[in-house]
């Protein structure tokens, strides 16, 4: 019986088992990133650090070049990714920025436009 | 006879957490979501509970995508949150209270559901920025912890129908427990947020408003959603609502909103924290 299809939802691409298996080598690699002697490991020599942990040419290619997106569609989990990101000087605001093509004061600017601050206390 | 006193239901985002090292609780970006917290503390001060169940989910410090469990209970004497990749690692160790960790599994397989038990495991901001906004400083943190992680990373998720009734059993767990302790129950995460892909830093206020005005009274009402459906309205982390949703589950008595507070935006989400007595209903 062929799966059904996938649910479409704009921009976002859920985390399903297809992405999993996909992307099990590049997560693994960021799953080291827990440990600060591994991140500099990984500073020090990208290339090394990635063939040891039997990156594919794809998730290599999207890593060498920064490229969140392509980081993405080579199955990395953003839960993960955020792990790399550090060590790249990259914060989830900085990451956003890169993935819809804006600049970061852009990207902060437009979650700002949406500001709202409301409450509800009990006496 | 233990008694559940109430839930605190908050978010968890790692900034938060990074603002509290770097001291920035007074800054005009954090305060209106630090001062969401005041009434917490006169509560937790005046209440003062005992043990502290947290309903939240891993984000790749203790459970990677090797063994991914749907639901898991800690059932360990002590936890420590460690650094994720950032290089913040909170100090304060979390005492576990295993006994009560393994009346809860118990109870929950006796209704037929089957966590994943834990007898060593980390805590991630998950936790440890919910406790650090609870209970500021640096004194040792005065509740004992059961942790129970929920899979809101990889899909399939558990539906939130399967994670309210999880929180009921869980509920149910703790109003048989006879250890005479005040239990406060946590739902951590949410509200809306999305950190990847082209829909990054999408944020959807009508669905947060929603949720937050019937999770105390109607939580049933947030059942009419599938989780996938939760990712489209609430953007692919924005699912983390299921913590919230179990975590009402196991207030079983009478609920009432002590406090809460929506801000947007706090780093690329929509941050909340809601405060709730539970009243134990009283047979007649």
């Amino acid at each position: 019986m062929p799966a059904s299809p996938k649910r479409e939802i704009y921009g976002t691409d859920p985390f399903d088992g297809d992405l999993a298996m996909r992307g099990f080598a590049l997560n693994a690699m960021c799953y080291s990133f827990n440990t600060r002697a591994n991140r500099e490991r990984f500073a020090a020599d990208e290339e090394t650090y990635m063939a040891e942990f039997n990156l594919t040419e794809d998730q290599k290619r999207a890593v060498l070049k920064r490229d969140v997106l392509g980081m993405l569609e080579a199955g990395g989990n953003v839960y993960y990714l955020a792990k790399l990101a550090g060590i790249l000087g990259l914060n989830v605001q900085a990451l956003g920025a890169l993935q819809t093509g804006r600049s970061l004061d852009e990207f902060k600017a437009a979650l700002l436009a949406q500001g709202e601050t409301t409450r509800r206390y009990v006496a | 006879m233990s008694q559940v006193c109430g839930g605190i239901f908050t978010s968890h985002v790692p900034g938060i957490g990074n603002a509290i090292a770097r001291g920035l609780q007074q800054e005009p970006y954090w305060k209106p979501f630090f001062d969401g917290f005041n009434p917490v503390h006169q509560w937790l001060a005046r209440e003062q509970p005992d043990v502290a169940v947290v309903f939240y989910n891993d984000h790749g410090l203790n459970f990677f995508l090797d063994k991914m469990p749907t639901f898991a209970i800690g059932a360990a004497s002590e936890y420590r949150h460690e650094d994720e990749g950032w290089g913040i690692a909170f100090q304060r160790p979390f005492i576990g209270h295993p006994a009560l960790s393994w009346h809860i599994i118990e109870e929950v397989v006796e209704s037929e559901f089957d966590p994943v038990t834990c007898q060593s495991m980390v805590v991630d901001h998950a936790v440890a920025v919910p406790y650090e906004l609870c209970w500021p400083g640096t004194d040792p943190f005065p509740v004992r912890l059961v942790p129970i992680a929920i899979n809101t990373v990889q899909h399939p998720l558990p539906s939130p129908k399967r994670c309210l009734a999880f929180g009921r059993a869980v509920g149910r767990a703790l109003k048989s427990w006879k250890g005479g302790e005040k239990i406060v129950v946590f739902g951590t995460g949410g509200l809306s947020h999305q950190l990847e892909g082209r829909r990054a830093g999408f944020i959807n206020k009508d669905y947060d408003h929603f949720c937050l005005d019937n999770i105390g009274p109607n939580p049933e009402a947030l059942l009419g959603h599938s989780s996938l459906d939760i990712v489209e309205l609430a953007g692919s982390q924005g699912v983390e609502i299921l913590n919230w949703i179990a975590a009402r589950g196991a207030l079983t008595g009478d609920v009432v909103e002590l406090a809460s507070n929506y801000h947007v935006p706090i780093s690329n989400t929509a941050a909340a924290t809601v405060l709730f007595e539970n009243r134990e209903l009283v047979p007649a």
